[in-house]
């Protein structure tokens, strides 16, 4: 059960070329809009051709280019949900589910079809038609529709990112139920870095067509790669480093030198830290004494409903530009506990929360 | 007055019906070809499928008679089959259907390539063959497009006249359709039978913008709920 991709396709602006395999574990594909995610799962179902390379699922080979194989996308049993469902506006929900049924003799399909409609949670809505259903119901018949050809590889392309906030979570909920009881790969494209996270056991970040990391989500989100990986996976701390000796390292862009816990296999030039991992001290005398503790002073706020995050300059009070060097992320109960001292802060810059990153 | 010769409106609805039932079928085909295929090739294609649109129908006849009478490529062929084409019924509908025929290609591709792509593709993806994609998804969501152009097809191949004086000419009870018999009327100077050709023909032509109109009211009430966005 493994579906093994290596494909080349020229894109407008650049080319998508990836290299992957997919297991039983789900593998979310995180990166920016037009990084080639969407293209990507076209050319695995079939629909958009690949210029070089091989896509096999299960052992059969369902796109070589070299040996001019391309077995058309209604003979390749993947179960494609569209961004925007794409259900048969003119066919009821009970229809769009046995659309891919039709082979099946009709007391058969119907009760397929019952079962499938209690799985993903659209019974009693078999009789209605799409645009009479709110978005997680249409989202969940067209899980319905793909599950019901009992595809060897589910490719979702961005299936939350068209529902209200509220329902995400519902939605999420059942995918996760969905892909439990599924085992088979999984490829969820989506641009929502927590999404990613959650929904993934792996984790593939896509950038300008390239496969920029493919690995555990763990390991992707504690050592980025490289900055770029850093970027994408929504660090936003990142400054240009020297090593200065082993363990220590000079923060250029931060004015700062570091301990850090990380060995470093290449030179580093480029240190990061996530903004939730910034710590607030009381002052530069803490526990831990002075290493990776730094002045700072506020340049501005944002505010949500539990967390804030706080744009810092360190060493010197803001000038008139407004710059910033740390963006520091901490939940409202602990802003309380500082907020009303005198500048300058304190940050402290954990060793084991800095990153090292190469070029 | 007497002596009413009813025969060209018969004549006319079923050459109109016949002719809109060829170029439907016709139309959409070229439609469903022309559809996913790109290139110079295809400028050319749209520009002999639309040919009979913006020539003159005189023009459009004296072709169908170079093509179909006795000398001409097909006229030989039907010839060798015993078949005669020109002067005939079936001259009035080859006729009304070539000259009718852009107005159903136009309007059936415009009604195809409003269809979502993305429904297509998720078809094929649950295993639908192109015929099947077509027939069952692709047609269904572009029908009411499609009807319109049949709609509009019917009443070109009503009003049919140079083309089909060309081919098929004047044979009362044979091809004499209402614009051929109004013509014929006026310059025998029959005025009064001139009259009741073209009442005839604005009552067929409101009949025909009634059905439309009621169809369409029913198009957007409970008939085709899904329709409606």
């Amino acid at each position: 059960m493994a579906l093994e991709v290596q494909i080349v396709k020229r894109l407008r602006d650049f080319e998508l070329d990836a290299s992957f395999s997919a297991g039983d574990a789900p593998l979310s594909i995180l990166g920016p809009s037009g990084a080639g995610k969407t293209m990507l799962l076209r050319c695995i179902a079939g629909i958009e051709r690949p210029d070089r390379g091989r896509i096999a699922l299960d052992g059969t080979v369902l796109f070589d280019a070299e040996r001019h194989i391309d077995i058309p996308p209604r003979r390749r049993r993947t179960g494609m949900l569209f961004q925007h469902y794409a259900l048969f506006p003119h066919r009821t929900v009970g229809e769009n589910i046995a659309f891919g049924l039709r082979d099946l003799p009709r007391e058969e399909r119907g009760r397929r079809v019952a079962a499938l409609a209690g799985r993903t949670h659209v019974t009693g809505l078999e009789q209605c038609y799409p645009r009479e259903l709110s978005g997680g119901e249409q989202q969940r018949v067209a899980l319905a529709r793909a599950l019901a050809i009992e595809p060897k590889a589910l490719l979702l392309d961005e299936p939350l990112s068209a529902l209200d906030t509220h329902l995400r979570g519902q939605v999420e909920a059942q995918l996760q139920e969905t892909f439990a009881s599924y085992r088979r790969p999984v490829l969820l494209v989506t641009h929502n870095i927590e999404e990613a996270y959650r929904l993934g056991g792996e984790l593939l970040v896509l950038s300008r067509g390239r496969v920029a990391a493919f690995g555990a989500k763990e390991e992707i989100f504690r050592r980025p790669p490289s900055v770029e990986v850093a970027r994408l996976t929504g660090c936003k701390n990142i400054s240009r480093a020297r090593a200065i000796s082993p363990g220590m390292v000079e923060a250029l862009d931060w004015g700062c030198r570091l301990r850090v816990a990380q060995e470093m296999a290449r030179p580093a030039t480029f240190a990061g830290i996530r903004a939730h991992h910034i710590d607030f001290v009381e002052s530069s005398s803490d526990a831990g004494g002075k290493e990776n503790i730094s002045p700072c002073w506020l340049v501005r706020s944002s505010e949500t409903p539990f967390r804030i995050t706080l744009y810092l300059r360190l060493h010197q009070p803001p000038d008139s530009s407004g710059e910033h060097h740390l963006q520091a992320e901490v939940s409202k109960e602990k802003w309380q506990l500082f907020r009303d001292r005198p500048f300058p802060w304190h940050v402290r810059l954990s060793p084991d929360s800095i990153f090292l990153l190469p070029e | 007055m007497a002596s009413m010769d009813w025969s060209p409106l018969w004549i006319s609805l079923a050459t109109s019906a016949v002719a809109t039932a060829i170029t439907l079928a016709a139309g959409l085909a070229a439609a469903a070809w022309r559809e996913r295929r790109t290139g110079p090739l295809m400028v050319l294609m749209d520009g002999i499928f639309l040919l009979p649109l913006v020539l003159p129908p005189t023009v459009v006849g004296f072709f169908l008679l170079l093509l179909f009478g006795r000398n001409g490529p097909l006229g030989k062929l039907l010839l060798l089959a015993g078949a005669t084409v020109v002067f005939s019924w079936p001259a009035t509908v080859i006729a009304a259907a070539v000259v009718a025929f852009p107005l159903m290609y136009v309007t059936a591709r415009a009604a195809l390539e409003q269809v979502d792509t993305h429904i297509l593709q998720a078809a094929r993806t649950l295993g639908a063959s192109e015929w099947r994609v077509f027939r069952e998804v692709a047609l269904p969501l572009a029908w009411p497009g499609v009807l319109a152009g049949a709609v509009l097809s019917f009443a070109r191949a009503l009003g049919e006249f140079g083309a089909t004086l060309m081919l098929a000419g004047n044979i009362p009870g044979k091809t004499a359709t209402i614009p051929i018999a109004i013509y014929f009327a006026v310059e025998a100077d029959d005025i009064p039978r001139a009259l009741v050709w073209c009442f005839v023909d604005v009552a067929i032509s409101l009949g025909l913008l009634g059905g439309l109109y009621y169809w369409t009211r029913a198009m957007s009430s409970g008939a085709a709920r899904w329709a409606r966005r």
